[in-house]
């Protein structure tokens, strides 16, 4: 497939033509000291000169003395609060005269185009279309946003300490599902985008910001970067048997050990780009005749997400830990042929006691070994 | 575009229903359309006001004009079902999951071991096995109940006693109770069935089917002719909500039916 | 009846079906054939456990009494189960009550005279504690799950 390079002002005509062709851009934009994803209609959003530092529990955004756009990693929002929005409108039912009437909520949303997003949510999206598109029942709003989304993903060519994509597959570079991927160039001398258009095929997005065919040389230099990426993850896991171990070792006293520390915020849940669990709450209103069912994200670790009559199967916090962990690396092969995670760090980073998910699967690999 | 929601549930009429026990209500409903499903399957249940709840489907597959369900009040939208009159609407999603194993069961011996309301989800399995005997070996029901008050289908249960083997044994009854008292697995002989091809179809308290399978299992019954239908909370019963999983399976889709085989290492362990 | 008749149905029946000749021989040295009617005590708990009783015929009760309280039923017996195990460890006292529920035909076995019988022949000993093992077991399971109330409505 023919790379092609655009220079880096050219961004803004690239959000321009995306809104004139009736998209919602999405992108990384600074907000309350966090890159996050946001709606934005200029370049300017973009978090030119920042980059973020993340350790466990720990997230700082900082100035830098480059120009680059994209010298950060992942936030804590990732497309799924696009694609699969929370506090979302499912149908609605009337009950007028002993009659009921149920309805669909249409999704009146427009288009949105993801841009700037990182390879590890790429893949992400890939994994969430599998269990919400792919399975016997598909969902329809996450079906029909993802449908209709362009993706416009930047690989990484900065690596976070809390990053470890490359033992997923995550990344760093976009390998699929996108409609242009973008790799960022900037030294002292230039600063340029190389682009590469998706099967689905984006040439035509190109002209809008003259893009050329790239030379061999620029292409080595975005190849390099990302190879440099690569090289340095924060974070490793070995991914050999770790789904049949979890499966295994259920009962292994190191759960008791995490269930300890771990204070079941759901932060993780919350922040991972593919947990896709949801919970559903009805509103009604004063007259008992209108009801709103929405959907909001749930978490397993809640205590009433196994509430059944009687009590909650798992009401202890290492069940719920177990639950989680195993679930991502373990029983997700089973249930969709893949991992459920793509190494983008964030459950490590957002975890307010610094549990970290490859120090555990490492535990775990010495202890039973 | 996709335009169908597995999400939103369908009206439904209730045509009758029908006190079976103290606590425990049979309810026929009429849909827009006939409804099909096979036994074993259930379907989401919505109350305007209280919400939703997973409930098997009672009824006999060859007739689709009416949807019954047998509903034991136990918690919000339970009540609000069984104080629903004729003429009220409900909202119907389903059927949902995997059915017994009905397609496996032609020239063998079967045998139904059910615990309390249990037997609701393996009354259509009962009906359709009792109307296909000709093709199948014996046929034999167990049934466990708390007390003889607390039997469900009771009236009807007689007249399986004389269709085929039909034994009951309850926990606890009043002194002048002559019939079985104590554990449902005490009623599993093996002079009903032939343990090395036999279709077992346990439905139960966890528990409850535990004591069943080891009883099986000790007569030789293999795990994958044993079948269990699994409980744990549902939300969308369409796979993609997560509450229900157990282990590597979301029991709304891979189950409500599973085959001990598949669930076996799961059994045992505290909290999955 | 003569023992050669006891040792026919012993030989029959589903408790003993599987043991030598030999065994069962010995066995039916310590039979006697019993009727109970429905409504008798079979047995009291704490009353001595001279016996055992294997159940040809009938339907018996196996339950615990505890005051204010109904009799708390652990296992209903019939053909081919066996009533007591207490004979075999001492102080030899019954452990539950057993009621007929029919009039029921049983065999009635001497504790007394099998255990000495099991004494002087280990291997016929190791049988006989391996069958009643089993029968410990069955009523373990019926006690814990009867304790633990399985089809109770659990209220939301």
């Amino acid at each position: 497939m023919q790379v092609y390079r655009f220079e880096a002002d050219a961004l803004n005509a690239l959000i321009a033509t995306l809104r004139e062709r009736g998209y919602k851009v999405i992108a990384p934009t600074p907000m309350d000291g966090a890159v996050v994803l946001g709606e934005i209609t200029d370049a300017g959003q973009l978090p030119r000169g920042y980059c973020d530092e993340q350790e466990k529990g720990v997230y700082r955004l900082k100035k830098t003395d480059r120009d680059a756009f994209f010298d950060f990693n992942v936030g804590p929002r990732s497309p799924k609060r696009y694609l699969f929005p929370t506090n979302h409108v499912l149908w609605r039912s009337r009950q007028e005269n002993g009659r009921l009437e149920i309805y669909s909520e249409s999704d009146d949303e427009k288009p949105f185009a993801f841009l700037g997003i990182r390879p590890c949510e790429m893949k992400a999206v890939a994994v969430q279309d599998r269990v919400l598109s792919k399975g016997p029942f598909a969902d329809r709003i996450y079906s029909n946003r993802r449908q209709k989304a362009l993706f416009i993903p930047v690989d990484c060519t900065r690596a976070g300490k809390t990053c470890f994509c490359t033992s997923m597959g995550g990344g760093p570079e976009a390998t699929e599902g996108y409609h242009l991927a973008l790799t960022e160039v900037i030294d002292e001398n230039r600063h340029f985008f190389l682009a590469r258009p998706g099967e689905e095929n984006s040439v035509n997005l190109l002209e809008c910001m003259q893009a050329v065919p790239a030379t061999a040389e620029e292409i080595k230099q975005g190849r390099d970067l990302i190879e440099k990426t690569a090289a340095c993850m924060g974070r490793e896991v070995n991914t050999a048997g770790v789904a049949e171990m979890l499966a295994e070792y259920r009962d292994h006293p190191h759960w008791e050990e995490i269930g300890k520390r771990c204070m079941n915020c759901t932060n993780c849940t919350m922040v991972c780009p593919t947990c896709f669990c949801f919970e559903v709450e009805d509103h009604n209103d004063l007259t008992g005749q209108n009801t709103e069912r929405t959907r909001q994200w749930d978490s397993c670790f809640n205590l009433s997400f196994t509430y059944q009559h009687g009590g909650s199967v798992r009401h202890t916090n290492k069940a719920r830990y177990r639950q989680w962990l195993t679930h991502k690396f373990s029983a997700w092969h089973d249930q969709f042929g893949e991992s459920g995670c793509v190494g983008c760090g964030r459950c490590i980073t957002w975890c307010p006691v610094g549990i970290d998910v490859t120090e555990e699967i490492q535990m775990f690999q010495e202890k039973t070994s | 575009m996709i335009t169908t929601d597995v999400l939103a549930p369908v009206v439904a009429t209730v045509r009758e229903i029908q006190q079976e026990t103290q606590d425990t209500f049979t309810l026929t409903l009429e849909t827009p359309e006939p409804f099909n499903f096979k036994p074993g399957q259930f379907n989401m249940l919505y109350i305007p006001g209280a919400g939703e709840a997973a409930v098997s489907i009672s009824g006999d597959v060859t007739q689709p004009h009416e949807l019954i369900h047998t509903i034991r009040e136990v918690g919000n939208v339970t009540r609000g079902l069984v104080a629903l009159k004729p003429g009220d609407q409900l909202g119907v999603r389903g059927p949902f999951g995997r059915p017994w194993p009905m397609d496996v069961v032609d020239g063998r011996d079967v045998l139904v071991i059910a615990g309390g309301i249990g037997l609701a989800p393996l009354r259509p399995a009962v009906l359709a096995l009792s109307a296909k005997r000709a093709e199948i070996g014996r046929l034999t029901v167990i049934y466990g109940a708390r007390s003889p008050e607390d039997m469900l289908y009771a009236r009807e249960f007689l007249g399986w006693k004389d269709a085929f083997v039909a034994r009951a044994t309850v926990d606890t009854a009043s002194p002048s109770w002559r019939g079985n008292m104590g554990v449902v697995t005490k009623l599993i002989s093996p002079v009903d069935f032939d343990p090395t091809r036999v279709i077992a179809m346990i439905c139960g308290p966890e528990i409850m089917m535990r004591f069943a399978i080891r009883s099986l299992s000790a007569l030789g019954v293999e795990d994958d002719r044993i079948f269990l239908s699994m409980e744990r909370n549902m939300k969308c019963a369409a796979g993609i909500c997560g509450h229900c999983q157990y282990g590597n399976y979301f029991v709304c889709k891979d189950g409500p039916v599973f085959d001990y085989d598949q669930v076996r290492k799961l059994f045992g362990v505290k909290e999955v | 009846m003569m023992k050669h008749e006891l040792h026919e149905i012993l030989r029959q029946h589903d408790f003993f079906k599987d043991l030598p000749e030999d065994d069962l021989l010995v066995i039916s040295g310590c039979a006697k054939m019993v009727m109970i009617k429905a409504g008798e005590v079979l047995a009291r708990e704490g009353s001595d456990a001279n016996n055992f009783y294997v159940v040809r015929m009938g339907k018996l009760r196996i339950e615990q009494q505890a005051p204010a309280m109904k009799p708390q039923p652990i296992q209903t017996i019939g053909c081919g189960d066996v009533a007591g195990w207490s004979w075999l460890f001492p102080p030899y006292r019954w452990s539950f009550d057993v009621i007929a529920l029919e009039d029921s035909r049983l065999i009635c076995l001497d504790g007394a005279c099998l255990r000495g019988k099991c004494e002087n022949n280990h291997s016929l000993g190791y049988r006989v504690v391996k069958k009643f093992a089993d029968v410990l077991r069955q009523r373990l399971h019926a006690a814990s799950l009867q304790a633990m109330d399985v089809y109770a409505p659990r209220e939301d």
